[in-house]
């Protein structure tokens, strides 16, 4: 187990208050100047030798996005954006760093501002967590008042704005370019990339998007040095990160742990062991709901980090690790997953807008056992159409799940499902081909 | 996507009160100068929090004047936003969210409390027209699952009596206590916490 003096958070249950005073206890805003002081460039090489990598989802390297902002501010001022736009399901870490550690993000926002050259940073917060903006915007105003933002920041010479935007219930502003549109005051649909955001982003300008967990770690990996972020974890998964157990275990929880931990340690030690004791786990899902699921065989020997997941045809994704035990009914939890894509689905491409609510439907009939076994490979073949063909990666998050059932679950669903459809078929025809092709091969 | 429809009964006219006027400029004034737009979703809140939860299209237009957009943009990103309420939902507004995490730790037993208390189907007033009920998709509190949310706050660790309770208050027109209702305060393991154990015996 990761030693407490090494956990990033340490308020992370609000034992010592989230106020200023109690944060500056901690050892936040001690050395701001300092550390500022030492420049840019020792600034994004030390985020570069700690190998932080984004904690939103899709694990790029911190301090590679950083050095993608111009160097020199031209015509354009540049932007910080952070995404907080939480919506995963099975993620619920970014809420605490906003409600109990404030002050993390905040100094982050200041020296990933400085790095970058930016004057105006916006925290993007799903609506929903108005309560929790509200506390943000507390410990804002309070840094503002003791001259940590605001201008001449924390006597670094360098002016920041922070500024709170609240989305209104898209879960599809959690994508980059979708977020910048929300705060440009249009639908959250998604941008065609390139040009990416380090060049052309918020109102055109030069911006970066972090996610809250990825600067609230930032200042202390500065402070403690990017040598010890690097020796926590393993080579290209380093350090530590907040992991979300929820579902089917005695104590759901979220704890701070180093990477490259056995997942069965986190569910056995930190969230009290599966319901109903290990030998009733079904299957888990590692990165929030639109990594692919892993059955019980392989969570014996699984750890958490992003590499060894995507040996096994998942991803961390956001570390919210969701247990699923032999209680429940595996397609109906699946059918529920796809129905929130269907609904989170943005419109703007049909593959993922026409399929999401294809793959809902039919999951939600094997689940009562009334398709016939051919859907089942129909299935798989509508995962293929939308998988890749959309502007932004919702296209692979909503079909990952259903393939990571099809994968391991595909006996229960042929046991189940026996409908005898009355037209039967007599030629073999690839669903969903291009009838161009076809024609080609006969 | 979401299918959103205004209400058949709309009001003539909408006009921002004083509060609101200076909340909506002073929300604006964060913008980059030319860039007013920007502040269109959190005037699309003022609005509804002056009109009794619900955004009615009078207010879009006279948005769209405020900021200088046309009237249609402001019309899209209504619509487009799932908390944007484009009819009335009554005071207490109540979103069970029943995705898998909270699904399989029994949100259908919160759904059934709604049902039974407030109406038989979402999006509908109870009798009383003060509240009315509605699944939504994950609200981000997975691990104090099954949740919901009243207005803007959480109420955590629920099980069917203890949403019944919440529910009878409402309807006596009483706010209930917001926070998890199995005493937690953070999202700690319940016992046998293993971490930070120094802090929180001091």
């Amino acid at each position: 187990m990761l030693k407490d003096q090494d956990r990033i958070f340490q308020n992370l249950y609000n034992d010592l208050g989230s106020d200023l005073t109690s944060s500056q206890k901690r050892g936040d805003w001690i050395n701001t100047k300092e550390i500022t002081n030492k420049g840019r460039d020792w600034i994004i090489s030390e985020i570069k030798d700690s190998q932080l990598r984004g904690r939103g989802g899709a694990g790029f390297p911190t301090g590679l996005k950083w050095s993608f902002a111009p160097k020199e501010v031209g015509s354009r001022s540049h932007y910080l954006v952070i995404n907080g736009d939480e919506s995963e399901p099975g993620t619920c870490k970014d809420r605490d760093i906003l409600r109990f550690e404030p002050h993390k993000l905040i100094e982050g926002c200041l020296i990933a501002s400085y790095a970058i050259q930016a004057h105006v940073c916006y925290i993007y917060i799903r609506g929903e967590y108005f309560v929790d903006g509200q506390k943000l915007q507390a410990a804002i105003d309070e840094a503002y008042e003791k001259k940590l933002i605001g201008k001449n920041a924390a006597g670094t010479g360098w002016d920041l704005d922070i500024y709170i935007h609240y989305g209104a219930g898209a879960y599809i502003c959690g994508e980059e370019t979708a977020l910048l549109e929300s705060i440009e005051g249009n639908k959250g649909q998604p941008r065609l990339k390139p040009p990416f955001p380090a060049l052309i982003g918020l109102y055109g300008c030069p911006t970066i998007i972090n996610n809250v967990e990825t600067i609230a770690v930032v200042p202390t990996i500065l402070r403690r040095g990017g040598k010890w972020f690097a020796s926590l974890g393993r080579e290209k998964n380093t350090g530590t990160k907040i992991f979300c157990i929820s579902g089917n275990v005695n104590n759901p929880c979220n704890v701070e742990e180093e990477m490259n931990i056995p997942l069965k340690e986190l569910i056995e030690v930190h969230a009290g062991g599966v319901i109903g004791g290990w030998d009733n786990l079904q299957a888990v899902i590692p990165g929030g709901s639109s990594m692919p699921l892993i059955p019980k065989e392989k969570c014996e020997t699984l750890t958490m980090d992003f590499d060894s997941l995507v040996a096994e045809k998942s991803g961390l994704g956001t570390a919210g690790v969701v247990v699923i035990n032999k209680d429940q009914d595996i397609i109906k939890c699946m059918a529920r997953i796809a129905r929130f894509y269907k609904h989170e689905s943005c419109g703007q491409c049909t593959p993922c807008r026409e399929g999401s609510g294809w793959m809902w439907r039919m999951l939600e009939r094997m689940a009562k056992g009334e398709a016939s076994k051919d859907e089942i490979e129909m299935l798989g073949d509508v995962t293929k159409q939308i998988e890749g063909h959309t502007i932004c990666a919702f296209g692979e998050g909503s079909s990952w799940p259903v393939q990571g059932l099809l994968r391991h679950f595909k006996d229960e669903i042929k046991k189940r499902n026996n409908f005898d459809p009355i037209v039967k078929e007599t030629q073999n025809i690839p669903y969903l081909v291009d009838q161009h092709l076809l024609d080609k091969n006969a | 996507m979401s299918l959103k429809r205004p209400a058949k009964d709309q009001p003539e006219n909408f006009e921002f009160n004083s509060s609101s006027l200076e909340a909506a400029n002073k929300i604006t004034s964060r913008y980059p100068k030319g860039k007013q737009q920007s502040a269109v979703m959190a005037l699309l809140y003022i609005a509804q929090k002056q009109n009794n939860n619900w955004i009615p299209l009078a207010a879009m237009k006279c948005i769209a004047k405020f900021l200088e957009m046309p009237y249609i943009k402001v019309y899209e990103v209504a619509t487009f936003y799932s908390m944007f309420n484009l009819s009335p939902v009554g005071k207490y507004f109540i979103q069970v969210c029943t995705t898998t995490p909270c699904m399989i730790r029994g949100a259908s037993k919160l759904v059934e409390a709604c049902k039974e208390k407030i109406s038989e189907n979402e999006s509908e007033l109870s009798p009383e027209k003060n509240c009315s009920w509605m699944e939504v998709e994950c609200l981000g509190a997975c691990v104090t699952a099954p949740m919901m949310q009243i207005n803007n706050d959480y109420y955590e660790d629920l099980d069917k009596e203890k949403t019944l309770e919440i529910l009878d208050k409402i309807l006596k027109d009483e706010p209930p206590r917001p926070g998890s209702y199995r005493g937690r305060i953070n999202n700690e393991p319940e016992n046998g916490r293993k971490t930070l154990m120094e802090l929180k015996n001091a």
